[in-house]
Parts: structure tokens; sequence; C-alpha cells
């Protein structure tokens, strides 16, 4: 079975959970015997005129210190479109990110995925435009691919056109992945472009994984696609990462840590009002909040009224390493997400033996028994859930042993064989 | 001739209140009053009232050869008095008829026998002090917690001056022997044990309403002919059950009562059936056996031991904090922090922390108030955290009005 499959992004240059999980899930594939082209937007800038350029899995630097196994390697193939769509920003914020770049060029900002896409000028004049270059790219990568793929499958709307233009050249049947939907991205005050993109895909598609029950729920709500089409398929977990090593702890206080993107969908404001309540019964506590986001300055300025900045710590965006230092230092994880098709953070947070505490309103939620589980808006039920981990010690010691051994049986294997089988049922 | 023997628990615990860590030491009232209320009158209207009315006029109809047991657990007779005194009432008119036992047990259907002797001890005479009270009976009969039964606690239970204990007949329990006979305890052999037919009393209590068993619909009249199957061992068949089986885990609509209603007519008219209360029974029949069981069993799961309560860290973190403070408790001896270590004590607390049941929690989520084990840890650690603040407090103001008046 070969597959010929578009993403947006790819480790080791990620913003987010879905190149994790496209990593994951390409190898559980190649692992199963289906052979993937997996096709990725690349901006290489002006230095070259190539649209397209096929790359092997031996010439893509290994995320993780991985090595490819020769028989994976035989599978995988990389196909780079030149293009600069730029993953977890909206096309409002794509438009404000160019014009600032444009006004201050030769400045890098912080965040991985600015640094890895050149805003030069050569790209289509906004997201949507871009969207639909790509989309004409892929449909002669299809063309040009022609009988070397049995189905063709795409993730999340970026990349929907572009799958159904692959879909419309070679004829095969197309899967379309929901990773997130525009209602987690948004909530109500959703772009009604990109639901417009994202429902024509799950319409034009054989079939719809979501990536949770939670997801699986609103495609057929609120997009209206037929529940006998859309399929869930939970995310898993890489396993085979050495622990991270052991990293000094400069305070003896215990920590919290909020690691992800400040904005609405990740609920940053409700750790911060949790934290304000346990920090007025515990001293020994601090609270640091990792990432960055367009909520960042309104969750510095409820700090600062709540007065609890001594205690109250916030880092940026953390990348690879550091990502996995301050899971080392932190007693408790929360991710209070608002609406989070799965959340692959807290999985990695269990893996380094750090208990979790995650929202209801999760994907991740469905998969994970030994989690505490709040809801997202229930403030109260955060702050005693933190203040009982920090506090009770048999909690956190069983929370994080059996975390642990439950987060490692979360295989991307598993997860691939189910969407091998997906794929089997459409072609 | 075959003897049945009826024994029902009743028992409601008292369910804790949503209490977080900032209530601590502002908050003291622990108990979720309008749940415990609500659970209590629907459970009253549903099973206690009509199962009580049913089971008088039987005992009544048939002149004293129609005998049950219960046993009656402090914490629910607390809430009968608060609750639905009327259910109470008619567990007094029931007790009157001479044809109901009373059956001893711990006071908060608690967990005391598998740690502390004295403790046990103690809460089993405040037990059989109320049933003394509230019925006129002084209890012969020991049943424990959820049937736990362990060779030592019934030496305990027999050196109180019992005759007879009750405990899980389960086959790998038993082994080759019947559930159906009288034993004697390994450690005194003076004490007669009773042991569970479980698969008959299952028949009633889980299977009665279930449309996928090959027996469905089962009627009195299937059920005493099963009873007096010519293969069917033995003197004497316990069925013992859970009193909410009727009209609360089967519901009315199940013809759960019709079913109760036939049942005694249909036994006794085969000649071949009759009824005894367990200590009667207990007198009735030699022991065919000595039973033993060196660890702690009891009716609960496949496995039938007691892991459905201390099985998991949180669990035995929780109960071992709560032991921690008995001694400070007792030598404080002041009614109003005892009566929060009573039920403090009660098995179900434990209960809905177990996480054994992750993967089939069907049975298990029915009875648990709260979404995982681990917010039952959390609400019952803060719980217990505040009382463990107040008690030292009130420990200090004792000793300095001690100190001041000296």
């Amino acid at each position: 079975m070969r597959v010929l499959m578009f993403g947006w992004e790819f480790p080791p240059h990620i913003a987010g959970g879905l190149g994790t999980a496209s990593y994951g899930l390409t190898r559980g594939l190649a692992k199963q015997g289906v052979e993937v082209i997996f096709v990725v937007p690349k901006a290489y800038g002006d230095e070259d005129q190539r649209f397209v350029r096929v790359v092997n899995a031996s010439d893509v630097e290994t995320p993780y210190g991985d090595r490819w196994q020769d028989d994976i390697r035989e599978r995988l193939t990389f196909i780079h479109i030149d293009s600069n769509m730029v993953p977890y920003i909206s096309p409002e914020e794509f438009e404000t990110e160019r014009v600032e770049y444009r006004s201050r060029p030769g400045e890098m900002k912080g965040d991985i995925w600015k640094e890895r896409y050149a805003f030069s000028g050569k790209y289509g004049a906004n997201l949507m435009e871009e969207v639909a270059r790509y989309a004409m790219v892929a449909a002669e990568v299809a063309r040009k691919l022609e009988g070397q793929f049995d189905v063709i499958h795409a993730h999340d709307w970026l990349t929907y056109y572009a799958g159904i233009a692959a879909k419309q050249v070679s004829g095969k049947p197309l899967v379309v992945h929901m990773h997130a939907t525009e209602f987690d991205r948004s909530g109500e005050h959703i772009n009604q472009s990109v639901y417009n993109i994202e429902r024509a895909g799950m319409t034009a598609a054989d079939r719809v994984i979501a990536v949770s029950n939670l997801t699986r729920r609103i495609v057929i709500d609120k997009y209206g696609i037929p529940p006998g089409k859309v399929v869930t398929v939970h995310n898993a977990v890489r396993f085979d990462r050495p622990a991270a090593a052991d990293t000094e702890r400069g305070v003896s206080d215990k920590i919290v840590t909020f690691l992800g993107r400040i904005t609405y969908q990740k609920g940053p404001d409700y750790f911060v009002e949790a934290a304000a309540k346990v920090l007025k019964r515990l001293p020994n506590v601090r609270f640091v909040m990792a990432g960055s986001g367009d909520m960042l300055n309104q969750v510095i300025r409820r700090v600062a009224k709540l007065g609890i900045a001594d205690r109250f710590h916030f880092t940026g965006f953390l990348k690879g390493e550091e990502v996995q230092r301050m899971f080392a230092l932190s007693d408790v994880y929360v991710m209070p997400s608002v609406s989070e098709p799965f959340g692959i953070s807290p999985l990695e947070a269990m893996k380094s033996n750090v208990p979790v505490i995650i929202s209801k309103q999760s994907g991740v939620a469905e998969v994970l028994d030994y989690a505490v589980k709040v809801d997202y808006w229930d403030v109260d039920a955060l702050a005693d859930a933190i203040y009982a981990l920090v506090k009770y010690p048999a909690l956190a010691r069983m929370s994080a042993t059996k975390g642990l051994v439950e987060v490692t049986n979360l295989r991307w294997d598993d997860a691939a064989a189910e969407v091998a089988d997906v794929y089997r049922s459409i072609i | 001739m075959k003897t049945i023997c009826f024994y029902f628990q009743v028992h409601q615990p008292l369910r804790l209140k949503r209490y977080r860590f900032f209530n601590m030491g502002k908050d003291h009232h622990y108990l979720d009053e309008p749940t415990n209320r609500a659970i209590m009158q629907q459970v009253a209207a549903d099973c206690y009232l009509p199962m009580n009315a049913l089971l008088l006029e039987q005992i009544r109809k048939h002149g004293g050869k129609f005998k049950v047991s219960f046993s009656i657990t402090g914490l629910a007779i607390e809430q009968f008095r608060t609750y639905a005194p009327e259910v109470l009432d008619s567990f007094r008119e029931l007790a009157a008829t001479g044809c109901v036992e009373f059956l001893g047990e711990t006071y908060d259907h608690s967990l005391a026998s598998l740690v502390d002797r004295d403790e046990f001890t103690a809460q089993v005479k405040a037990h059989s002090a109320l049933m003394q009270k509230e019925f006129g009976q002084k209890p012969t009969t020991f049943r424990n917690t959820e049937l736990i039964y362990s060779d030592t606690i019934a030496e305990t239970v027999a050196s109180m001056g019992f005759k007879a204990m009750l405990a899980e007949g389960a086959k790998h329990i038993l082994g080759w022997k019947s559930p159906n006979y009288v034993y004697a305890a390994a450690l005194d052999q003076k004490l007669r044990i009773l042991l569970r037919n479980f698969k008959l009393s299952d028949d009633i209590a889980f299977r009665f309403s279930d449309r996928s068993w090959s027996e469905w619909p089962l009627t009195a009249d299937k059920y005493v002919g099963w009873l007096t199957a010519p293969d069917l061992p033995g003197d004497l068949i316990n069925l013992f059950m859970d009193y909410e089986t009727f009209g609360e885990h089967q519901k009315a609509d199940t013809g759960i009562f019709d079913f109760m209603r036939y049942l005694p007519a249909a036994a006794l008219k085969t000649k071949k059936l009759k009824f005894a209360t367990p200590a009667e029974a207990a007198k009735a029949f030699q022991p065919a056996a000595i039973f033993s069981s060196p660890y702690p069993i009891s009716w609960a799961d496949e496995e039938r031991d007691v892991t459905a309560w201390l099985g998991n860290e949180l669990q035995n973190e929780a109960f071992s904090t709560l032991y921690g403070v008995r001694d400070k408790v007792h030598e404080l001896d002041d009614p109003d922090f005892n009566y929060v270590w009573n039920f403090m004590q009660c098995s179900d607390h434990f209960y809905y922390m177990a996480t054994k049941w992750f993967s089939d929690g069907d049975v298990h989520k029915y009875f648990n108030p709260y979404g995982s084990p681990y917010e039952a840890f959390i609400n019952y650690m803060n719980v217990l955290s505040d009382f463990m603040i107040e008690l030292d407090k009130k420990k200090a103001d004792v000793t300095a009005t001690v100190c001041a008046s000296a």
C-alpha cells in the first residue's frame, strides 16, 4: 500500500503538535509496510527557483537523535514544496506578521516557525492564496506521481485543497485528518473561509479521521459530515526518546507548569486564576508559564494585578531540549485547554514522570485514566487538584508511576495500524 | 427438607460534600446533606418502605413461618432518624413480629477489622448497643463489612460472644465444599460460619432483570424449583444480598416485588423448604467441616478479596492517615470529633478511590458520586486534613484549659 500524504510541518522544524504526530504516524505506517510520500511545504527563499524537490529520507535531518532504520528509510520519501504556509496562525495573523516582517527586514523573532519561513514576497499575497497555490503545485505532484500511490492523506485544512486537487487529477480516494477544527482554534468566532475549506475537504474526502471522539463529534455536529465516514484514531506518543538528563533544581519549591501556546484555546487564564488560589494557601509553590502567543500580555497583566508575580514565571517559547528540561523541573503539569482536539504535551509530561492535570475538554482525556481531569472553567477544581498533587505525595506518586505505564502503551504503531485499516476500507 | 436463610444488608454512607483545600480552617461541615437526604428519601420510597411492608405482610400471612434477617449499619440508622423516621418505625414493626433477626456489624461499615482489633471491637459493641436500643435485640450473629472474613477476625468475633458469623461462599474459596452446610471457624470452633450461596443469591440480586440471561424471566416457581432440585446438596441455602436489590438495583417494574411476594408461599407449599434466621440455622445444624481463610476474603468482585477498598496507593495512604490519628481522637473523646471520625471510617470512601475498574467500571460507577478515584482521594484527604488541624487545635485548647485551672 502506498500513500501520498500532505502535511505542513515535520520535525525537527515544528511549532506544535502536528509535526510530532506526522512524524509518529509516518514512521508507524512505514513499519506497517505502508510506503509514504510525504509532501511538506518548505520555504527555501529566493536562492533557488524550483517549486518542488524530492528529498530522500536519508537526507532529512532526523529529529530527536533517532536514526532512520533501513527498512523505514526505503518506504519514506519527502517532497518539499516551496511555500511559506505558516501553521497555527489565522489568515488575519498571517497578514499582520507578513506586514510586520516586511517593515523590519532581517530581524528574526524567537518563534521557530518564523525562523523557518522567510517572508520574501515571492509567495502568495495572503495565506488563502498560498493555500491555493500549494494546491496547484500538489495537483502537479499528483500528476507526476501517477501510479505511485493508492490513497491520498491530507493533514488539517491548509492541505485540504491540495488533497482535493490530488484526488481530482488521480482519481484516488482521499482521507482527510482533522487534528483541530476551526472551533477549537477560535471558539465560536470562526473564520468562515477556514471553516469552508475544512468542510470542503471533509465533504470531498472518502474518510475523515478525527484525533478524538470530541473532534469527531464536532465534525459531525458542526460540519454536517455523515457519521459513517468519520473515524476516530487517537494520537499516540513517541516512546523511544531517552529520558531527560537529571536537571539540577535551583529552588526547592514545587513547580507547577503550563507549557503551550498562550492562546484562547489553551486556557492560560484559568491557570493563572488557579495559581492565585493555590498561592494564597501554599507558600512553597511556583508557577511557570512556558510558551508565547497572543494572550501573553493579557496574562502578564493579570498576574501582576493578582500580586503573584514573585511566584509566577514566564519563560517564553521553549524548544527541544528546553522542553525536556522544563518537564524535568516540574512537579505538576497542567493543560487547562478550553478545547483541545487531542493534546500531545501531557503525554510528553507523563513520559517524564510528571503528574498531569488535563481538562475534560481535551481529546487526550479519552485515552488517559491516570491523569487528573477537571473542567477547564472549574478553577476551584483545578486549584484543588494542584494543591492535592503538591500536598499529598501518594497521589503524585501514583499518578506519575501509573501514568508512565499508561502512556508507554499509547503506541504510534497501534495508531498507524488503525490508519492503515482506514486506507484498506476505501481502496 | 432444606432451610432458606435470608439476610439483607442495609447501609447508606454519609457522603462527603465537595470540600476544596481553601475550605480548610474555615468550614468544618463535611457532609453533603442535600445528597444524603435525597438518596435516603429516594431509596426509602423505592425500596425500604415498600419492601418492609411486603415482608411484614408475608410474615403475618404465613404466621411466623417466613423469616428474614437484616444487618443495618449505624450510619443508615442515623440517616433514618434524620431523613426518613418512618423507615425506622417500619423496621421496628418487623422486629416486633419475632421473625426478624438483626445482625451485628461495625457501627460505621468500617474496615477496622483489617487493622485494629481494639477499634473493631469498640465499633461492634457500639453497633450492638444500637440494635438493642432500636429493636430490643442483642445481636448474636455477626456479619462484617462486605462480608470480610479471616480466621483472626472470626476469632475476635467469637471472643465478643457471637455464636455465628456470615462469610462469602465463592467457589475458589470453598474448593470442593458446598456453601449449603454450616461450618465451624478454624480458630474457635464454637463459632458457626454460614456461607453465602453466591449463585442463587446473585440470581436475584444481579441477574433478575437481565434479559440476556437464559433464565429470564425468573418466576418464584422456577426459583423454588432450583431450591428443591434433588441434586442441590446440603441443608441450608443462604441468600445474602444488599437490601437495595429490591426496588433500587432491580426496579419495581422488573417485577422484583411480585417475585418476593410469591416466593414464601411458593416455597412453603412444596413442604420441602422452610425459612430460618441465621441464628436459628446456626443452631439447627451440626458443622460439616472447618472453614478457614488465613487471608481476608469478601463478597466483592471476581477476586473476592479486599482490594476494592485497600488495593492502591491512594486507598492505603488515606486509610493509614486516618488510623494515624486514632489515638488522638480517643484521647480527646469529644462527641463532635468522634462523630466525624466515625463517618470517615466508612468503607465506601475507600471504594470510591479504587482504580481497579478503569476498564470495566459499570457496577462501581453506579455507587460512586465522584468522577474519578483521584477526585475521591483529593476530597477525602482535604476533609481529613482539616479534621486533623482542628483536632490539634482542640487538643491544644484542652491542654491550655487544664493547665490554667491547675
